[in-house]
């Protein structure tokens, strides 16, 4: 035997589409242990322990007393809660971890003991758990019951007019907490009196903080600028934390500073920084995680802003990293922490693993899902771009309304937008005047307020900027001075609004677990907790925030099907003429193939999907068959609107036997009179790619069946269109007009077209 | 202080115990006004938290099961009063490397507990110094 030889091909060309993906832009890592790279499990990893005598830890997690680092003193000596740990130590992980996604075991119980877990054991008891029931006991342990959501608002040029209008569209959208950064740091500054000045506009309540140098960062917060901070970064070995130039106790003092300023504040950490920071000691990154959170809770901040951060991308690429980040995110909650859960740096190119990444945290709710959701474009934002941005906002409330989930976002009209967009330049700008920092002119004010980014702007240079920003430092400028200049200006209503936030401090309350502003109240995990015990408990849409939600622009409504198609009608009545005739009977004439129209055909629907005025697609259809050496007979159907119904009716009625059904939004079939309704001979079932000459080739394909031909079948080539996500619900509602003019029993009627005047 | 411990029924403060929420000065939470302010009435001193407030806001955070938030907010409430400059340099102290020995900050924190009366903090950055020793941080970065 011999083979043929043919030239071999190296490669399936699929592999060269994937390369093409943004997918392939992703860097995937080998697990490897020994380097850092491993999410749940490392050989060097200890086992959970815990040696207590008389009240004091003598070992934690296989590490005796006189060999701690700084982490485990703080850890042993704050975190760890005495009079639990011998009991909470003592249960098996996969028991704790039953319980985690127990309905029936209250958060508080699961919160009291894991007060008396150490970091290994605390990471053991999430590792038995998979991706759902992370997400599952995440959404029953966060602290505080109603859902929100943190925006970044920056951009490329620091510009204060755009931060104004960002800041106060972002706070339209409902973020809870709006966080800045600059591109240079000397415009810290302006930064912060733009977007506090913009997020007072249109509401108060929006936190606000400006992320800047630790010494800066508090100067500008005592000015009464920001509301919060969350910059206080923690790591899980204790070579990293010097690295990053602190140790738990100046944190813990730094976090003490806040609070004796009256400012909200929660630490930074995640997986990922240590390897980054290149002092991972082989351990895994919830290991590592874990103690971080640990140490969190023992320096007594409210919270966490965790979910790998800076690492997620790093974490991204080892084998289980987003079930990681996720189980980083559930020991945060469970040790009764806010968590502002990170899926803010983007880990990722692939828009798949983007909408996969937020997924669990929309569904299952977050004190803030994202820890920077980019509210600004990619390019403008200084953090570099987010998780999800200015360019899939909109996607992201489409999700809110599929899932009926709570995603801390609202839509918003484009007046109003614009609305607030005017009145926050207006604001800065009246600020920036009055305390005679510049003079925004009126074209600056308008580029600004109609520019998605700063591409757009034409505005302040980079110095202009800086200039106002040493003013606002050197002068010593304060909130009480942008209120008054506000007031002055006649933005009485921002003045008011900065002033109320400004006022919270005085009471305190914001400071608690969870804290955020709704409605004018403070909501905490002390007066809104999470009492989630199953269905009907928890976090629920109630009505009106359902309605909010679900109000996405450009929604599709039966009137507005009607309206559109009512103004085709006049135009169509200019091109052509349907006359019934009377009933329709059977042809004797072999050439006769009939072309089966719709009941509303002409009537009440005037043009197909795909923009087709009927009129056109007919006199496409009748030139087709005569081109195919056969007559055209144009019949309305009135029993049915079911193409396969309407071809083969047209098919009986026709001397050759073969029709042609088509319905007003242009699906068509070729069909034959002994056939089986769904057997047809040729289906045109993608009407909105249909063109006009397919429809021709199809009368003259009906007319090669009529006289005994095998025709080439006609294509409509497609390109993998979402034609459902795209057309049925306008399908829907103009086939329901179709059904509604059907009537059972009802006899096919014979129509006379004249066609008027030239083709549409 | 109130005898009684704050309870998270008593939380927020500001809506069900407003008759407790002071200024340093005296002010109640409603003389903090848009019309006080812009007739000077209202200062940026007025819109500080004391150290009253924030040993509430402890009482509701032991209340509500979170004895660290409370400690937090305790040694936060022995800061209130310390200048921003001290603050600073305490904070600066505390970073690894910047204290050369043991002694710089015992100092520091016997400034904090004799001028300013914050013992709590002040043994914290003792134990601070006690750790630093032992993990060798007293020692030049950059």
């Amino acid at each position: 035997m011999t083979e043929e030889t043919y030239p071999r091909a190296n490669r399936w060309k699929r592999f060269s589409d994937w390369d093409d993906r943004p997918l392939r832009l992703d860097q995937f890592a080998v697990e490897d242990a020994e380097n850092g790279f491993s999410a749940f499990k490392s050989p060097h990893d200890p086992k959970p322990g815990l040696g207590l005598a008389a009240g004091r830890v003598e070992s934690m997690d296989g590490v005796l007393a006189r060999d701690f680092d700084m982490i485990d003193v703080f850890i042993a000596r704050y975190h760890l809660d005495s009079a639990v740990a011998p009991e909470a130590m003592a249960m098996p992980s996969i028991d704790v971890a039953r319980m985690l996604v127990d309905m029936n075991v209250p958060r508080s119980e699961l919160v009291r003991l894991a007060h008396g877990m150490t970091p290994a054991k605390l990471a053991d008891v999430v590792s038995h758990l998979s991706s759902l029931e992370i997400a599952f006991a995440y959404g029953k342990m966060r602290a505080r019951q109603t859902p929100g959501n943190q925006a970044h608002v920056t951009n490329a040029k620091d510009d204060p007019l755009q931060m104004a209008a960002d800041a106060a569209t972002a706070v339209a959208f409902g973020f809870d907490e709006i966080e800045t950064t600059m591109r240079v740091a000397r415009n810290a500054w302006s930064n912060a009196v733009a977007c506090a000045v913009g997020s007072a506009v249109g509401r108060w309540g929006t936190l606000f903080q400006c992320s800047s140098e630790e010494a800066e960062e508090l100067k500008i917060g005592m000015a009464g600028f920001t509301s919060y901070a969350e910059t206080v970064s923690v790591y899980g070995t204790e070579k990293s934390f010097i690295d990053g130039d602190d140790t738990p106790w100046s944190k813990a003092f730094l976090a003490a500073a806040y609070a004796s300023r009256g400012i909200k504040m929660r630490c930074t950490s995640g997986a990922g920084s240590e390897l980054l920071m290149g002092f991972h000691d082989r351990k895994s990154l919830l290991y590592l995680e874990a103690r971080c959170l640990c140490l969190q809770r023992a320096m007594g901040v409210q919270g966490t802003q965790n979910g790998g951060i800076d690492g997620a991308p790093v974490t991204c690429t080892v084998p289980g990293g987003m079930r990681e980040l996720m189980a980083e995110n559930l020991i945060a909650v469970w040790l009764d922490l806010e968590c502002a859960s990170g899926n803010d740096a983007r880990a990722t190119e692939s828009e798949i693993r983007v909408g996969a990444k937020i997924l669990p945290y929309l569904i299952a709710g977050s004190d803030l899902i994202c820890s920077g959701f980019g509210s600004i474009l990619k390019y403008d934002n200084s953090f570099n771009a987010s998780l999800l941005n200015g360019e899939e906002l909109e996607d992201y409330l489409v999700l809110q309304r599929d899932f009926e989930a709570d995603g801390g976002l609202t839509p918003v009209s484009e007046t109003r937008v614009m609305d607030l967009r005017t009145r926050a330049v207006d604001a800065i700008s009246a600020v920036l005047e009055e305390l005679e920092l510049a003079k925004p002119t009126g074209d600056m004010k308008q580029s600004v307020i109609a520019a998605s980014g700063s591409d757009e702007t034409r505005t302040f240079s980079g110095r202009d900027v800086a200039v106002i920003s040493e003013t606002i430092k050197d002068r010593g400028i304060t909130v009480i001075d942008v209120i008054k200049a506000l007031a002055k200006r006649g933005f009485e209503e921002e003045a008011a609004n900065l002033l109320q936030l400004v006022r919270l401090r005085i009471s305190g309350d914001y400071l608690q677990t969870s804290a955020v502003v709704r409605d004018g109240r403070v909501l905490s995990a002390v007066n809104d907790p999470n009492d989630y015990h199953g269905p009907g408990t928890g976090y629920r849409l109630r009505d009106v925030r359902r309605d909010e939600i679900v109000a996405i622009r450009d929604t599709l409504t039966r009137q507005e099907v009607l309206r559109v198609e009512a103004n085709y009608k006049s135009a169509e009545s200019t091109r052509i003429l349907y006359s019934a005739i009377g009933p329709a009977d059977i042809s004797k004439d072999g050439r006769d193939v009939v072309i089966g129209i719709s009941p509303a055909f002409g009537i009440k629907l005037f043009q197909t999907v795909a923009g087709h005025p009927l009129s056109a697609v007919l006199r496409a259809l009748i030139t087709g068959i005569r081109e195919g050496g056969c007559t055209a007979r144009v019949v309305r159907m009135r029993h049915t609107a079911d193409t396969s119904f309407l071809g083969l009716s047209a098919a009986r009625l026709a001397g050759s036997g073969v029709g042609i059904g088509i319905q007003a939004k242009g699906t068509a079939v070729i069909h034959q009179k002994d056939r089986l309704p769904h057997n047809n001979l040729e289906l045109f079932s993608n009407s909105p790619i249909t063109k006009l000459d397919h429809y021709r080739l199809m009368g003259a394909n009906a007319a090669a069946y009529a006289r005994g031909d095998m025709p080439e079948p006609v294509i409509v080539p497609t390109r993998g269109e979402a034609m459902g996500s795209r057309y049925h619900a306008r399908v829907s509602l103009i086939y329901a007009i179709e059904t509604e003019m059907t009537s059972e029993g009802a006899p096919p009627e014979e129509i006379d077209i004249a066609f008027l005047g030239a083709a549409a | 202080m109130s005898k009684e411990p704050l309870s998270i029924a008593d939380y927020p403060l500001a809506e069900k115990r407003p008759e407790i929420v002071k200024t340093k000065a005296g002010k109640g939470i409603d003389d903090i006004t848009l019309d006080g302010v812009l007739s000077d009435q209202v200062t940026l001193e007025d819109l500080r938290i004391t150290g009253r407030a924030l040993r509430q806001q402890a009482e509701i955070a032991r209340a509500a099961g979170r004895p660290t938030l409370a400690q937090n907010f305790e040694r936060g409430a022995e800061l209130v009063d310390v200048p921003q400059d001290v603050i600073m340099r305490t904070y600066e102290l505390l970073r690894p490397g910047r204290a050369k020995s043991k002694d710089e900050l015992l100092a520091a924190a016997k400034e904090l507990r004799d001028v300013h009366g914050a013992g709590a903090v002040a043994a914290f950055i003792e134990e601070a110094a006690e750790v630093y020793e032992r993990r060798a941080l007293f020692k030049r970065r950059y």
